[in-house]
């Protein structure tokens, strides 16, 4: 079951680099918030999962807990901020 | 049960999979925000739900139920608050004037 997580686990990491693609090569700041969300969401399970491994899940769960909470506040304060007119991408 | 575990676990991730390409692949912001929310919502419930049902069964006690439910705690708190923040980020990029991808832009990156 251990190997089970693991290779779950490598394969969150694996699509975190993709996810991480979005958020560098995005061409407007709005993609790259994407790609920080799609990240927030990805770190949440890998916590679990890790907790699994290590055999010590009820602390990794509160880490979880919070992590959904701090990417929560993390994208709307980002996208209250780039609530401005122009500069958020290149106008055509 | 493990097997039952394994399934899940498999299907959530294979959402986020399907999540993260449509993210990579999709012309425009706002049809990238479409598997965004997907990611959010389908592959995170069923990889905490094979979690929380691989806790439960692994040795079942009170500590596990309360390890269980607070999973499940977590999963209840991303799907209230998932939606908010793609709306928000759908927000920002409306209020910036970002127009949407259409066909035209299609032909026009072809030329």
């Amino acid at each position: 079951m251990n190997q089970i997580f693991l290779y779950a686990s490598i394969f969150i990491g694996f699509l975190m680099l993709l996810a991480m693609f979005r958020a560098i090569a995005g061409p407007s700041i709005l993609d790259r918030l994407v790609g920080a969300n799609a990240i927030g969401s990805l770190t949440i399970p890998l916590l679990l999962l890790i907790g699994l491994l290590f055999h010590n899940v009820e602390m990794f769960i509160d880490i979880a807990l919070a992590y959904a909470l701090l990417n929560f506040i993390a994208v709307i304060a980002s996208a209250k901020y780039f609530k401005k007119k122009k500069g958020l991408f290149d106008e055509p | 049960m493990n097997i039952v575990v394994t399934v899940l676990l498999a299907a959530g991730l294979f959402f986020f999979l399907v999540g993260i390409i449509g993210i990579i692949r999709f012309p425009d912001f706002y049809s990238r925000m479409h598997p965004a929310g997907m990611l959010d919502t389908m592959g995170l419930l069923l990889s905490m739900l094979a979690i929380a049902v691989y806790i439960l069964f692994d040795h079942f006690s009170y500590l596990s139920v309360f390890s269980s439910l607070k999973i499940l705690l977590i999963v209840i708190f991303v799907y209230i608050t998932s939606p908010i923040a793609s709306h928000a980020i759908m927000d920002a990029g409306v209020r910036a004037g970002l127009q949407p991808w259409t066909r035209e832009d299609l032909t026009k990156e072809e030329t």
